[in-house]
């Protein structure tokens, strides 16, 4: 038994409660954060909760964050909670990053190739200089130059490299994924589980693990093949219609990492890669995700899995911020049973070790 | 009707308002507010893989004449959802289609084109211009 039920503090609770409504509210002389306003100018931390929270929902999200005050993973379980008060209509189809509306795309391997390098708005080459004119509200920036020629759709730098056959492919299939919604994580998990695991999981966990591979921790020596952000559309065949139909276009983060792979007996030497794709613009999160998917491939390609990004029950099931969340922050609630039954075992224990030290064959020992 | 999808509840009823007035309907089904499972590929034209779910509201709308419209849109905009269903169902009548189209559809249509294309070109004008070296080998 973990912890026993107990009764009482209702009124405390109640009472806490009512603080925190206040301390979430803050002065009441400033105006009150409005949702659309975190919808639009927090945008990034909109995007983790979404990914996080396994929920496109940018209103729900912005909502999720203002009652959690900011706090993310909260704001990612609120989230969770929700979903689940809502019906299941079907899944979309897979969505279709190759003809993503180009909003950014950089590659490190290659400086010239179709479509070009494209830095969109992006938080890279800015100084990370605290910016005081912020700290004024002021006018509302220009908008942003346009060029004359819109940025046409890119081919991937990955087709680019498969079509030499130095990259392996992944293979083509319309298997119909597992869903850790719906189906507990098996061992050994599907690449397609691993995936969802990893698309749903903790960002800075993520992050911590994706650099432990570049540290030496099961390295695989990456470059970013590249990284794509843009709007994609969500398609979808609804049985009665029996046709693909558009519900609306939605921004994701692409990420595809490139590593060495020296070949096995099966396979010639080659570059393999690691896959991230996540909601939104968290591209941070892409390319952790895409340096563990990599990682954890270990098994498959016949590498020594000896770090911990290669050991896929110690990633899969602790990436996931929500269950820790829950069995970190049990520790809170009352275990005093669990506590009285140690106490005294350890008191017991001690009563017995002092009277060792004081027995005959200690004495004659110090004699 | 992907049209209808990407045009917000105000965008739709703006476009109306310039219109013969629609029939009444009766609703089907909905409007309602679900889940639907997004998915990627591995390695982007790999296996699928589930992704994250997308709030979607749907709804099922027929008008006196018997056409039925349906409606699928992401997000949870209800009155949304109707009246996409609505302006779809309104498209199969003959006598309403013609108007329909010159009044809500190709305008939206041109509005959400040109809403892409100047992200496009704010894209584009992030595009690198690398200076070429000639000696570079």
């Amino acid at each position: 038994m973990a912890y026993v039920a107990v009764k009482g503090g209702e009124k405390a609770i109640s009472h806490a409660h009512d603080w925190l409504a206040e301390t979430r509210r803050g002065n009441p002389a400033l105006p009150e954060l409005e949702v659309d306003q975190i919808e639009q100018q927090l945008g990034l931390a909109v995007d983790r909760v979404m990914a996080e929270g396994a929920c496109h929902d940018r209103g729900l999200a912005a909502l999720a964050i203002k009652q959690a005050q900011g706090d993310l993973i909260e704001a990612a379980f609120l989230l969770r909670a929700y979903r689940t008060t809502l019906p299941r209509f079907g899944h979309a189809a897979p969505l279709d990053t190759a003809t993503m509306r180009i909003r950014r795309r950089v590659s490190a391997t290659y400086k010239d190739l179709p479509g070009g390098q494209v830095l969109g708005p992006t938080y890279d080459y800015t100084h990370r200089l605290l910016d005081f004119s912020l700290a004024a509200a002021g006018e509302a920036p220009p908008p942003a130059p346009q060029a004359a020629v819109a940025q046409p759709e890119a081919l991937r730098v990955t087709e680019l490299l498969a079509r030499e056959g130095l990259m392996a492919r992944d293979s083509e299939s319309d298997a119909e994924p597992p869903d850790l919604t719906r189906q507990p994580l098996d061992f050994p998990a599907s690449r397609a589980a691993r995936l969802q695991n990893l698309a749903r999981g903790d960002e800075g966990f993520l992050l911590g693990l994706g650099y432990s591979t570049q540290r030496g921790y099961g390295g695989n020596h990456p470059f970013v093949g590249e990284i794509r952000q843009g709007h994609v559309t969500v398609a979808f065949t609804p049985p009665e219609l029996g046709f693909e139909i558009e519900l609306g276009d939605i921004l994701v983060t692409e990420c595809q990492m490139v590593n060495q792979f020296h070949g096995s007996k099966a396979e010639p030497p080659q570059f393999t890669r690691g896959y991230g794709l996540v909601l939104g613009a968290g591209e941070r999160k892409a390319m952790a995700m895409s340096l563990v998917d990599r990682a954890l491939m270990a098994g498959e390609l016949g590498e020594d899995r000896v770090a911990p990004a290669q050991d896929e029950e110690f990633v899969l099931l602790h990436s996931d911020n929500v269950e820790a969340t829950g069995f970190v922050e049990h520790l809170k609630l009352p275990h005093y049973v669990d506590f009285q039954s140690e106490l005294e075992v350890v008191r017991r224990m001690r009563a017995t070790a002092i009277a060792e030290a004081s027995s005959p064959a200690e004495k004659e020992l110090a004699e | 009707m992907a049209v209808l999808a990407r045009a917000s509840r105000t965008d739709l009823q703006a476009r109306l308002a310039d219109c013969p007035a629609l029939p009444p309907h009766s609703r089907l089904r909905g409007p309602e507010t679900g889940l639907m499972m997004l998915r990627g590929r591995a390695g982007g034209d790999g296996a699928p893989f589930n992704l994250s779910e997308i709030t979607v509201t749907r709804c099922a709308v027929s008008l006196p004449d018997g056409q039925v419209g349906h409606a699928y849109v992401t997000g949870r905009d209800l009155a949304q959802a109707e009246l996409a269903a609505l302006v779809d169902a309104a498209l199969q009548d003959p006598a309403r289609r013609a108007a329909l189209l010159d009044v809500v559809i190709e305008p939206l249509a041109a509005a959400q084109a040109e809403a892409a294309a100047a992200q496009s070109r704010k894209a584009a004008a992030t595009r690198v211009q690398f200076f070429t070296m000639a000696t570079m080998r």
